[in-house]
């Protein structure tokens, strides 16, 4: 005590969240795995007892509390039932890859083989030399901790179980399904997948389902010059739920990033996008829409760096709130002095449905060259009353003209889905939960 | 058809007598035009036929085919045939036309329990209706009203007027922002909905609408009141020599 006390308050305050880290993860035990594997995951582990994990008092987590996600145990989440039928995708044509509650389930996938892909489990991968995987697995994770730290990404890369290492060799049209089944009411999940576009080579990736009480992923993705990668998730509809996932993804010249989220319900989401546009001529989406009613706090936490020139980017991010449900928006762009011709884009905005929810945002810019186009938004509003009337007057019962109105808030956000037929999938959803909570 | 009688209005935030006792009764299947200066309550007439928020009516009532309008949501008049033809029409991004219309369409048919239109057969439906119109179905591929010019967005309303079929219409200052041809236009389309059983109230600043809508009965309003009451010709008295002068007859305050 008398140690600590000697300490100015920012070093006393860091040997304090040290030491919480260190008790935290004193009983930890590393999953079985291979050497270069075993060794990524001693790194991590070591860059989290460096970092420490998050509390409240972090600037990144002023408006979230992560105490769930780091404590020990999770709390136990309610089953939501629900037919592999009534679950988003499952009407479009996929090479599924099935987890039940966090083990991936070989006879509810289908074969993991298909032309132009190379798909790994990262349980079966530790013992076996997978270079281009090796190179990435923890490395852009570790890269993203900079300059501000993912202590729980580093915590997922040192205890994810499982996962799965994609490569696409080629233009892939038939998206890669990562879908999370529940089983276990108490569950927790913990995956780590690595996804690596070659030049010139596009893939599509979906995920959903509502995979674990606590729900982690880190998905680091690697996209060569002239790649194309589509990602599209929906989040589990689990009321009680918690999750914490980071995407890392690093892009080459002329290569193009879509990532698109649905959150309709849950406890706690807080989803981290880490993104780096290091090649002439890149272009990243991040958008979601999310939605939520009561007991619901959903977290985006966005950074985007420009580090090459006549990139574009673009953060669009929506969210209906009703009855105490919150919601955080934390968005930055980074524009480095080499990325000339910067467009960056980023909106967030919240529909707030009733006087008791909130709206979090910290919108942030940070410009160091001088030839770029920047503009950034953020607003909180309820339902245009103007709009509402006009409706009505048509013959819309109000209820009706509000869901309406609500689709039409989040259409920005589905914009952001190339494929028609994924965002229609999205849209049936966003229709169902409006038409749930009249 | 419509019956308003003794309808005192004022608005609810400032305590402002707008409506002072209006009595109008319109036939089925004639079309009654009122006239008046910029602040007579014109719009405000409009407004609280159709229900919107924002304005208290103090004393009088208003009947639409028997139905005591007043005691109803927007909505509910619009089941019963009220349609009002907006002075600004509202955009509403990320809806789509043809949706809003569909659903719109499909409201209706359910409030009054008819079976609800397919998307084909709405589709169909909408596409003949524009043709007799004139009107470009492109529009209807957009959204609600968004980045339409000012002879769209009225057209966009007669077109949502063609298709919801009501009894009792309300156009709002139809003519306010449209060149000659826009308004012939949106004139034709009104006189094609013109029939035996359908009730017209056009509500105008100008009387040039009222050359290519030919009123049964034209009324002037000034300060909350209808002053004077006419033909056709009465029209063309104000066209002629302004309000003043009726103003003036009739002691009303302009």
């Amino acid at each position: 005590m008398t140690a600590v006390a000697k300490l100015g308050p920012r070093a006393a305050r860091r040997a304090a969240k040290l030491e919480a880290t260190a008790s935290r993860l004193e009983a930890l035990t590393l999953p079985e795995s291979g050497e270069w594997l075993r060794r990524a995951r001693e790194t991590a582990l070591a860059r989290l007892r460096e970092i420490g994990l998050p509390d409240r008092r972090d600037e990144y987590w002023k408006f979230t509390d992560p105490a769930t996600l780091v404590r020990t145990d999770a709390p136990a989440a309610a089953l939501f039932e629900i037919t592999d039928e009534a679950m988003v995708f499952d009407a479009i044509d996929r090479l599924r890859v099935v987890f039940v509650d966090g083990v991936f389930d070989p006879d509810a996938s289908d074969e993991l083989e298909a032309e132009g892909l190379e798909i790994v489990r990262l349980a079966d991968a530790g013992g076996r030399d997978i270079h281009w995987a090796q190179e990435l697995f923890g490395a852009l994770e570790a890269e993203g901790q900079d300059p501000v730290t993912r202590p729980l990404a580093a915590l997922n890369t040192a205890v994810a179980t499982d996962g799965v290492l994609i490569r696409a060799t080629a233009r892939v049209a038939r998206p890669v399904s990562l879908i999370y089944r529940r089983r276990d009411p108490s569950a927790e999940l913990a995956l780590h997948h690595v996804v690596k576009v070659e030049p010139g080579a596009e893939l599509t990736l979906l995920e959903n389902g509502p995979g674990a009480a606590r729900v982690s992923t880190v998905t680091e993705m690697c996209i060569g010059d002239g790649g194309v990668l589509h990602h599209v998730r929906a989040q589990g509809r689990d009321h009680e739920r918690r999750a914490i996932t980071h995407l890392f993804a690093r892009l080459g010249e002329q290569s193009v990033l879509k990532s698109f989220t649905l959150s309709a319900n849950g406890a706690l989401t807080r989803n981290e996008s880490v993104v780096w546009l290091n090649g002439k001529g890149g272009s990243a989406h991040v958008a979601g829409a999310a939605m939520g009613d009561g007991a619901f706090h959903h977290d985006d936490t966005v950074f985007i760096t420009h580090a090459a020139p006549d990139c574009e980017s673009r953060q669009v991010f929506k969210k209906v709130l009703r009855h105490g449900a919150v919601g955080v928006f934390q968005g930055k762009i980074l524009v480095h002095q080499a990325a000339q011709l910067t467009d960056g884009y980023q909106i967030s905005q919240a529909l707030l449905l009733d006087e008791t929810s909130q709206f979090l945002a910290k919108p942030e810019l940070e410009i160091y060259a001088d030839d770029v186009k920047c503009s950034h938004g953020s607003t909180s509003g309820e339902i245009d009353a103007d709009q509402l009337f006009y409706l009505r007057a048509r013959g819309l019962p109000e209820e009706t003209a509000k869901g309406l109105l609500v689709l039409a808030f989040l259409a920005e956000a589905l914009d952001e889905i190339a494929r028609e037929d994924l965002a229609e999938e999205i849209r049936e959803k966003l229709r169902g939960w409006v038409s749930r909570h009249r | 058809m419509l019956e308003i009688k003794n309808l005192h209005v004022k608005l609810e935030e400032e305590d402002k007598a707008i409506l002072k006792g209006v009595d109008l009764t319109v036939e089925a299947g004639k079309v009654h035009a009122i006239m008046g200066p910029n602040g007579s309550g014109k719009s405000t007439l409009a407004y609280v036929l159709s229900g919107r928020d924002g304005y208290e009516v103090t004393e009088g009532s208003i009947m639409l085919e028997g139905h005591d309008l007043l005691d109803m949501e927007p909505e509910e008049r619009a089941a019963i045939g009220l349609f009002l033809a907006f002075q600004y029409p509202v955009e509403i991004p990320g809806v789509g036309n043809m949706t809003f219309m569909r659903t719109a369409v499909n409201a209706l048919r359910k409030a009054r329990g008819e079976e609800e239109m397919s998307s084909a057969e709405f589709l169909k439906a909408v596409r003949a209706k524009a043709k007799e119109l004139k009107i470009d179905a492109e529009m209807l591929k957009r959204p609600v009203n968004v980045g339409f010019s000012g002879g769209e967005k009225k057209r966009n309303e007669i077109l949502q007027m063609a298709m919801l079929e009501p009894k009792m219409c309300v156009l709002d200052e139809t003519d306010s922002g449209l060149d000659v041809d826009a308004m012939r236009l949106v004139a034709d389309g009104v006189n094609a909905l013109r029939d035996a059983g359908r009730g017209f109230l056009v509500i105008t600043h100008y009387q040039r609408l009222l050359d290519h809508i030919r009123p049964d009965v034209v009324h002037i309003m000034a300060d909350g009141r209808i002053v004077k009451t006419g033909g056709p010709e009465l029209a063309l008295e104000v066209e002629k020599n302004g309000y003043a002068d009726i103003l003036a007859e009739t002691g009303a305050a302009a």
